[in-house]
């Protein structure tokens, strides 16, 4: 029979402190540039121009349409290489690709949600496209931005687990090394799962609470 | 002859295989009041629209003030700061006061001094009896004051033209005198004006035409007086019949 010995968590308490952090560290740099990549690419979408914004679904279908872990094993062996990334960055760069097509797909959502008439008020009163779009339309689409983009980040600490694969020490691999180690795979498993839910669950609250104040504006 | 503002010329387009607008011709002198009028779906937004370049046109050309709007040399941006235009959904910007709304394209199009803009905002805004709303946002004024704000928007451009697509439409009806009484002091100025509407009595008063369009053509460009009188059409007539029996 199996016996429970929680001592292996209290033991490692640092090391699993430090995945967690390096979990955090990657998605949030992910996400960051994640941003400029999917707010280009959302952009370009949205454009007139046909052959610019078919460029841009190619993009946002394509890495929507790779798994993830597939897409990280070609930036590491391949892209990596050639580029001498490293696991860390490949593993950043990575998951910014991948981040960036859902990213863009929010910023269209976003842009799409406000009427056309804001656009064509705007272009009436003698502004160009690239005024009305920086001055009526993307101030209201941002409103509509933020909480999916806040959601996004929630995601890519859950899909950040995949890094693990290509040997980013992140609280997955972590995981890993100790069950390989101690054989003690119930609780740490369990463990790494609670930690997980914990940094999910509490940045979700966290940004019902920041949606319910900008309601109350 | 009094000088020509807007010149419609042989203009045609179609959606698909829909013919909207039929080789429409005719032209609005300066300082004149137009009103489209006519049934659902005649062609008078396109045509409206087509103005200010809104919508594309497939033959024939529009002038405003002897420029090609349609001709791609046009430097369509700079053309529009002399066309106002205001729609039946107001389309004020949500994120802006009213102040913000009214300024924003004379700070960023025209170039003014934000104090320069602020001024000749409020001066607006209290010809039309909105001083004290300069603060709020559209979301918290009714229908008639944010149409009304639109109004001001548009007159803070110094247009030498106003295009209105129905402006009360959208209104309750104890709201819509409120705007009425804002376009009549506009016309009052001497302001060229095209207005697309259903108010009947409004149009009869104010215009110096009626252009009557149906299925994508225009039938008949009269003055008032005679087009409520005597239509020269049938299906004016009949349209007439509809309207003022309701
Ligand atoms: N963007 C569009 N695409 C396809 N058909 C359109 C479009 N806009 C208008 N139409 C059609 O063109 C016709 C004229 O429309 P419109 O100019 O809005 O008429 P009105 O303003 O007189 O009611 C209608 O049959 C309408 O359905
Ligand atoms: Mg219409």
């Amino acid at each position: 029979m199996y016996i429970m010995n929680w001592g292996v968590i209290a033991q490692n308490l640092p090391l699993f402190l430090r995945g967690a952090l390096l979990t955090l560290k990657i998605s949030l740099l992910a996400l960051v540039l994640s941003i400029p990549i999917g707010a280009f690419a959302g952009l370009c979408r949205v454009s007139r121009n046909r052959v610019i914004s078919f460029l841009a679904a190619c993009y946002v279908e394509f890495f929507r349409g790779v798994p993830l872990l597939v897409l990280l094993m070609w930036i590491f062996f391949v892209l990596g290489r050639i580029l001498r990334l490293g696991s860390y960055w490949s593993a950043i760069a990575g998951l910014a690709i991948f981040s960036g097509a859902f990213v863009a797909e929010i910023v269209r959502a976003g842009i799409e949600a406000i009427p056309k008439g804001q656009m064509e008020a705007a272009r009436s009163s003698g502004m160009t496209y690239v005024q009305a779009m920086k001055l009526v339309v993307l101030p209201q689409a941002l409103r509509k931005v933020l909480p999916p983009l806040a959601s996004q980040f929630i995601i890519l600490i859950k899909d950040s687990s995949l890094v693990s694969v290509i040997s980013v020490v992140d609280l997955t691999l972590i995981g890993k090394n100790l069950v390989a180690t101690t054989f003690r795979s119930i609780e740490v498993w369990s463990f790494i799962a609670v930690i997980y839910f914990c940094m999910t669950f509490s940045l979700s609250k966290f940004i019902a609470f920041f949606e319910r104040q900008s309601v109350r504006e | 002859m009094a000088e020509v503002a807007i010149s419609i010329r042989n203009v045609s387009k179609s959606f698909g295989s829909l013919r909207v607008l039929k080789e429409i011709s005719f032209d609005i002198p300066k300082s004149q009041v137009f009103a489209f009028i006519g049934p659902s779906g005649a062609g008078k937004s396109t045509l409206v629209r087509a103005l200010n370049g809104l919508e594309g046109i497939d033959a024939g050309e529009i002038l405003v003030e002897g420029v090609s709007v349609h001709d791609r040399r046009t430097d369509i941006n700079r053309l529009r700061t002399n066309i106002g235009f205001v729609s039946q959904s107001f389309n004020l910007y949500p994120h802006l006061d009213v102040l913000g709304n009214v300024t924003l394209a004379p700070v960023h199009v025209k170039r003014q001094g934000q104090e320069e803009a602020r001024e000749r905002a409020l001066a607006i805004l209290g010809s039309l009896g909105l001083a004290d709303k300069a603060r709020s946002f559209p979301q918290q004024l009714s229908g008639g004051q944010q149409q009304r704000v639109a109004i001001a928007r548009a007159m803070a451009m110094d247009p030498h033209m106003i295009l209105f697509d129905e402006p009360t439409s959208a209104l309750d009806p104890e709201l819509i005198k409120e705007v009425l009484d804002a376009i009549r002091q506009l016309a009052s100025t001497g302001m060229t004006m095209v207005v697309v509407t259903h108010e009947m009595s409004f149009a009869r008063e104010i215009c110096e035409r009626i252009v009557f369009m149906n299925q994508g053509s225009v039938l008949e460009i009269t003055p008032p007086q005679e087009f409520f009188s005597n239509p020269k059409t049938e299906r004016a007539r009949e349209f007439l019949g509809k309207i003022l029996h309701h």
